[in-house]
């Protein structure tokens, strides 16, 4: 539900695991008895891999866990987390939520609007950023509150915003 | 400095993730002198004896949690966390997980043995990539050490953990959910009865715990119910980890016995407002959960005084309201996560929590017509024990307290097409559509 409209978006045709994608798909599935348990560890490695989730890397998820790829694309589809297009290096996730709402979030949000010139799910130009609003991070006591990526960035303001973007080339 | 009488304790005992200072401080000898000797029932029994209830949120009692499971059942069974703590305000789980994983492998040990299980499952939150990666590293070394595996602590009981990454989806915190979620589906809630202790993960016997729960365990089989009824009330018993979030002085993590006044905890714990805010309302227990007016401030912490109250204990977030910010906008901000969050699978809550938000977003933004809050109400008073899961009513719930308690403000905006009380934020229109 949370996507809303999702397009698939063209990608490589077809990818294969590097070695050592392959391994982490091999232990994920064995941590479960029944290989369809398997399906968001492994869309997580592909993830990891390519960054977001190509139609190509949706197939080879299907394969591995032995799901009809429809399946799958429903899963990856449901979930915020999964990229279904290309996001930027780094990938700006701001919670919006209430108690960081209340510690100034909706301000903070605007700033980096201004700041990258793009909007919610707007990459710059040059594919350095994606900056995205997001619903509550569990950060609410340091809010407000981004992640870029899986790394938290706890009780920002303007000025901690503008040093966290010098760092992240 | 201790941060509190039970799970905080020692939890900024530098390395604590490490077994070897876990080990130090008392560590997996409750589950030592445990597994394979006391009988799983007199476990069952202890837990059940303490008082101890769900901290996730529905405040379930536990041992009888675990008494359900049948004592029959061929099938395998299975202990699941829930560490999806995805309830806004919350972030309790998140401390206990970064700074003492070993104490939640330790309370899974327990309750798997308890409930005849040999395989956990942590579900994790898709953020709590680090965490995953706290707790596998702690997994691993307990594998090592011969605590976790085919005989557990040389006890001859076989148990292993494996955690599991959910990737941004509010409703797997619903236990349902989150077994459908861990099964590879889409986290789309479940009928209840069958209840998982009976039909739960792959169709077998299951418990699903809150991270708070489980790392209460421990000390409880070790020191006796009594002991843990030192702290709370009857029907609360123990100690409870309260995040405080807003525009306190010092917000964060508190454990405090239940019964605590809430009062104290923001105005002497947490330091008050900050300078130049007055309390206007809390949410007492995650957002999902109905406000209360500062008049009620000093509403003791516990099940039943909340209860009484018209609200919930919850899951123990605690988010301060100043006088500054507007009730409609706030709600608009709940709703809002709540139609983000809707799992679509029923129409009250798909349909509802949408509704809800478009007569919030016009209430605010100065579009309200004549009938709009009455119309709000009726949605909610629709969506409110009519949808599948409680994700419905938790959307339904914090409407129903905000028009019980503001409805002047609702009117304000409706009348006058604007604030009543000053806004010092800037709201973001559309947000998250």
């Amino acid at each position: 539900m949370s996507h809303g409209t999702v397009m698939p978006v063209e990608g490589p045709e077809t990818l294969a695991w590097s070695e050592k994608a392959r391994a982490d798909v091999a232990e994920a599935l064995a941590r479960y008895p029944v290989p369809r348990s398997a399906v968001m560890p492994v869309l997580w490695i592909a993830q990891r891999e390519w960054g977001w989730l190509p139609p190509a890397a949706l197939r080879l998820v299907a394969e591995s866990v032995g799901l009809p790829e429809s399946e799958v694309f429903g899963i990856a589809t449901f979930y915020t987390m999964f990229n279904l297009k290309p996001v930027g290096r780094h990938h700006l996730q701001v919670c919006m939520t209430l108690s960081c709402s209340l510690m100034g979030s909706d301000r903070l949000f605007r700033h980096l609007e201004r700041k990258l010139g793009v909007g919610h799910g707007g990459t710059t130009p040059d594919g350095r950023f994606t900056l995205r609003k997001v619903e509550c991070l569990a950060a609410c006591g340091m809010a407000p509150c981004l992640q870029v990526g899986f790394d938290y960035h706890e009780n920002l303001d303007e000025a901690k915003v503008d040093a966290l973007l010098e760092e992240l080339k | 400095m201790s941060r509190g009488p039970l799970l905080f304790k020692d939890i900024d005992t530098p390395n604590l993730t490490a077994l070897e200072v876990y080990r130090r401080g008392g560590g997996y000898e409750t589950a030592a002198a445990t597994v394979g000797k006391t009988p799983a029932e007199q476990v069952i029994e202890v837990v059940k004896a303490s008082g101890l209830r769900g901290r996730g949120g529905a405040g379930f009692p536990t041992g009888l949690k675990w008494g359900f499971v049948p004592k029959a059942s061929p099938k395998p069974r299975y202990i699941v966390c829930n560490a999806d703590e995805s309830e806004p305000g919350t972030f309790k789980d998140r401390e206990l997980m970064e700074k003492n994983p070993h104490l939640l492998l330790e309370g899974m040990l327990l309750a798997g043995y308890a409930i005849g299980s040999h395989v956990g499952y942590v579900y994790l939150r898709g953020e709590f990539e680090y965490i995953q990666r706290i707790l596998d590293r702690a997994i691993a070394e307990a594998r090592s050490a011969g605590i976790l595996g085919t005989s557990s602590l040389g006890s001859g009981y076989a148990f292993e953990i494996h955690t599991h990454l959910g990737a941004g989806a509010y409703i797997c915190g619903e236990e349902t959910a989150l077994l459908s979620s861990l099964e590879g589906f889409r986290g789309q809630p479940r009928l209840k009865p069958p209840f998982p202790a009976v039909e739960g993960l792959y169709a077998c016997p299951t418990v699903v715990n809150n991270t708070e729960t489980l790392m209460a365990v421990p000390p409880i089989v070790k020191h006796g119910a009594a002991w843990y009824r030192q702290w709370g009330t009857e029907q609360s018993a123990g100690t409870k980890i309260f995040s405080v979030s807003g525009p306190v002085r010092k917000p964060g993590n508190y454990e405090v016995p239940l019964g605590y006044s809430m009062k104290k905890l923001i105005e002497d714990d947490c330091g008050g407002m900050v300078t130049g805010l007055q309390l206007k309302a809390v949410i007492p227990g995650g957002s999902s959960v109905p406000l209360l007016p500062a008049a009620d401030l000093d509403t003791p912490l516990d099940y039943e005084s909340m209860n009484a109250k018209g609200t919930f204990l919850g899951s123990g977030g605690v988010i301060v309201i100043d006088d500054q910010t507007c009730i409609v906008d706030a709600l608009w901000n709940i709703t809002r996560f709540y139609e983000h969050e809707s799992c679509g699978k029923c129409t009250p809550c798909r349909e509802g929590t949408y509704w809800m938000s478009e007569v919030l977003e016009r209430l605010e933004h100065g579009g309200g017509k004549p009938g709009d809050i009455d119309l709000l109400a009726d949605v909610a008073d629709n969506i409110l024990g009519k949808s599948f899961c409680a994700l419905g009513d938790a959307a339904a719930m914090p409407v129903q307290g905000a028009l019980k308690h503001f409805r002047e403000e609702f009117e304000f905006h409706a009348q006058r097409k604007t604030c009543l009380v000053n806004r010092r934020r800037e709201s973001v229109a559309g947000a998250n559509r």
